[in-house]
């Protein structure tokens, strides 16, 4: 379980305009391209000085290569970073203000308190 | 020394940007009452006459990440752009650009470590809308210079509630031992209950009114006992899950000090959130 580079991946993602794009239109593509090339690279540190050891488990990979937000809060996926990347990539889907935002509150309410751990 | 001539605790909405400048059938319908009730609170900070800006914040995953997470930090540069790409493509928030107190903030970071709290520093800081909402609502010109101090209620683990409280105290007293004759204004920004990526999000109201009635109490009255002794890391998860930003407000009572009544108090109950706004004024107005 890698609670960590599932929140690497929302983050570097959110931030690249062209990422947001292409993790909309090609997920697992996207997914697929970033473990191999993208998930051992330290931010801010040059590529060669890369860490050896980071790799998503089978449903964290499946989840983000699906856009299954409700399962990336199931594994832990801090919500502020998935909630704030889903909405830069479906927003626009929705006609009504806040329609999307509703959306993703409907499909997590079989969550109750508790809630999954987010500690990384 | 300087003089602390307001201490102000305010949630940040990074909606109030879009919603205030926008007109026509873009313009929602809280929208009027949203502004006049920062107009009114915008009166509190000018009143006050400040020269300078301390904002405690917190960022959101822009510049501090979870390879490299401080607690708490201090913002010691000369300049701080401000706003990220993502925040303009959410809410809409314009590029900013304030100038640094930064006198100010190595006396911060020297008498605070001498004080027994470990504060990271950042000599070149990008800061976001929990810092540059208060100025948009308090100070839209952004003409003062300022410090930022980032405080982490995001990421757990975070440190124990009492800490952010001890953190506001020290703060203050720092602030006060700064040799300047400068007006010093001390602001800092949180959320009551708030869930943001949980299934409580965007409501009719917060997530827990009961919680927000009971949080503005406590802040009014600066009852920190009180908030302490209903307050946890646990608890706060309750609210919604977002409510740990509440910590920063709970640091702000300790900026205002234990049993200081708040000079000016104000609410707004909006969509998915309360809206809070406080001002002690502790050398009074003149």
């Amino acid at each position: 379980m890698s609670k960590y580079l599932m929140n690497k991946f929302l983050y570097t993602v959110d931030r690249d305009p062209e990422l947001v794009e292409r993790y909309r239109e090609d997920p697992r593509g996207t997914v697929e391209w970033w473990e191999a090339e993208r998930a051992n690279v330290i931010l801010n540190v040059p590529a060669a000085e890369k860490s050896s050891w980071l790799k998503l488990s089978d449903d964290e990979r499946e989840a983000l290569a699906t856009h299954d937000y409700p399962a990336l809060f199931g594994l832990g996926a801090h919500p502020f970073l998935t909630l704030t990347l889903c909405i830069a990539m479906f927003e626009r889907d929705h006609a009504e203000p806040l329609g999307f935002q509703l959306e993703y509150a409907q499909r997590l309410s079989h969550y109750t308190m508790p809630y999954p751990d987010i500690a990384t | 020394m300087a003089t602390v001539a307001a201490v102000i605790a305010s949630t940040h909405h990074p909606f109030y940007y879009k919603a205030s400048t926008s007109t026509g059938a873009e313009r929602p319908p809280f929208a009027d009452e949203w502004v006049a009730k920062i107009t009114s609170f915008r009166e509190t900070l000018t009143r006050a006459n400040a020269d300078v800006l301390v904002l405690v914040g917190s960022d959101h995953f822009h510049q501090l990440w979870l390879d490299n997470m401080p607690q708490f930090l201090v913002g010691k540069a000369p300049f701080y752009d401000a706003n990220w790409y993502n925040e303009e493509r959410e809410f809409g928030l314009p590029k900013m650009f304030f100038t640094g107190q930064e006198d100010l903030s190595a006396h911060i970071l020297r008498d605070g470590l001498d004080a027994g709290f470990d504060l990271a520093f950042s000599n070149e800081l990008r800061i976001d809308h929990s810092v540059t909402c208060p100025m948009i609502t308090l100070r839209p010109e952004a003409d003062l210079p300022i410090v930022p101090i980032y405080t982490n209620i995001f990421a757990p683990p975070l440190p124990q509630p009492k800490r952010y409280v001890q953190l506001g105290t020290m703060i203050r007293e720092v602030v006060e031992s700064w040799p300047s004759d400068k007006r010093v204004a001390i602001i800092g920004t949180g959320h009551l209950s708030l869930e943001l990526g949980g299934p409580r999000q965007f409501g009719p109201h917060g997530p827990d009114p009961e919680f927000d009635r009971k949080a503005v109490e406590w802040i009014a009255s600066g009852d920190i006992e009180k908030a302490l002794g209903e307050v946890s890391l646990e608890s706060l998860w309750e609210p919604g899950n977002a409510t740990h930003g509440f910590l920063d407000f709970m640091l702000m009572m300790g900026v205002a000090g234990a049993g200081e009544k708040a000079d000016y108090v104000d609410s707004l109950d909006l969509f998915h959130t309360m809206e809070a706004y406080f001002t002690w004024y502790p050398k009074g107005i003149k």
